[in-house]
């Protein structure tokens, strides 16, 4: 049987973005851990323009996901159904709302984003400490939420794959002849 | 005694018609303040401690002097991170050097209601002369100084070891005062007399 994938620019904005998520997520643990030096800062902006470029790619491809319906599922439990719909949506909704509480929260601890170190974004908000103190435990917050649940979609995709032996995952890997 | 009113509208006349000399240092209306750079994004911080003593009179502004001493203990560098990191050995290493100082060798206007004034910058044991632009204006009893410079922070091993990187931190810092003085009261004749008229 066919399998029905998305479309490619789909396929590779997902990847795209799954890799960028991925080196933020690490890079951000990772740098926050760091004392104070050059690698640091280094770090630090280099997350943030990462962040920056996602959040670009993602209203990217909202719009695309918007106006290019998804393949169909194999018929599956409502459970299952809702399950992956409503992490879907929630994946979505932290792709968006998870670099907008990093742009406050750097505008909060008084450090400008500035992507690629030439294009300052406005400061919305004033320095305050209580207020980005407040937004790093969101960011935070929201980033843990997110790793649990890619660690759940990821599972969920292996677990059609290997175990359901089913197109679900395939929708969405790239289409390498034969 | 009749003659009394007449004697402080002559001093209040006098006041304003010779321009006052400014020199009572104010430090709760003074700030001293720099914008450091860290890969394109500017950062504020401030030196919450520093004292002044100023000598201005904006008639004979050449006659002007000032001289600065900001402890570099209580650095704001704009985060807690930075300012336990800007006080060790790499920065102001604020152990051996604890303040940096400026004496003003030299002040002139330079137009435009604006002056010049130039003397050694003392940083971390090194010293280099530096020029800053300020403007005057009096507020009240007060006379405002607001001014800047171009401070290079390599020139004083400000940052050095793996900060000496200057596309990491910039070697531009902009440094910004706002200091507030205000004025004393005017040694015309006519000023004086007016004390030994006040006991009578």
């Amino acid at each position: 049987m066919k399998i029905v994938r998305y479309t490619t620019i789909a396929i590779a904005l997902h990847w795209l973005i799954a890799l960028m998520i991925l080196i933020s997520l690490a890079v951000g643990l990772y740098m926050t851990s760091l004392k104070f030096s050059p690698e640091k800062l280094q770090l630090y902006n280099w997350h943030k323009w990462a962040g920056v470029t996602i959040f670009l790619l993602v209203l990217v491809r909202s719009v695309w996901r918007l106006s290019h319906a998804a393949p169909t599922m194999p018929p599956l439990p409502a459970w299952q159904r809702h399950a992956a719909s409503a992490s879907h949506y929630l994946l979505y909704a932290l792709m968006i709302v998870i670099p907008l509480s990093g742009w406050l929260m750097s505008s909060a601890k008084g450090f400008q984003t500035v992507y690629f170190g030439v294009m300052p974004l406005p400061d919305l908000i004033d320095k305050n400490k209580a207020i980005g103190d407040s937004l790093q435990w969101i960011h935070r917050s929201l980033n843990f939420t997110m790793i649990a649940i890619i660690v759940l979609h990821a599972a969920a995709a292996l677990k059609h794959h290997f175990i359901d032996r089913d197109d679900v995952l395939q929708r969405m890997l790239p289409h390498i002849r034969h | 005694m009749k003659k009394l009113p007449l004697l402080i509208l002559a001093a209040l006349f006098a006041t304003t018609a010779h321009a006052a000399e400014y020199s009572i240092f104010r430090a709760d209306k003074s700030t001293l303040s720099f914008v450091s750079k860290q890969m394109g994004v500017a950062v504020n911080g401030r030196f919450p401690k520093f004292s002044a003593s100023v000598v201005f009179d904006p008639a004979k502004p050449e006659r002007g002097n000032v001289n600065f001493n900001i402890d570099l203990t209580s650095i704001d560098a704009g985060s807690q991170d930075a300012n336990d990191e800007i006080v060790g050995k790499d920065w102001f290493d604020v152990r051996r050097h604890p303040i940096a100082t400026f004496k003003s060798a030299s002040m002139k206007a330079i137009g435009g209601g604006r002056y010049e004034v130039s003397g050694p910058l003392v940083i971390k044991g090194k010293t280099k002369p530096v020029s800053a632009a300020f403007s005057f204006k009096a507020e009240g009893a007060d006379g405002v100084f607001e001014g800047g410079f171009l401070l290079k922070r390599i020139d004083y091993a400000i940052g050095e070891g793996a900060w000496a990187d200057i596309s990491m931190v910039a070697n531009d810092v902009q440094v910004n005062f706002r200091i507030v003085a205000s004025a004393t009261a005017p040694e015309s004749p006519i000023g004086k007399s007016l004390i030994p008229a006040k006991s009578k």
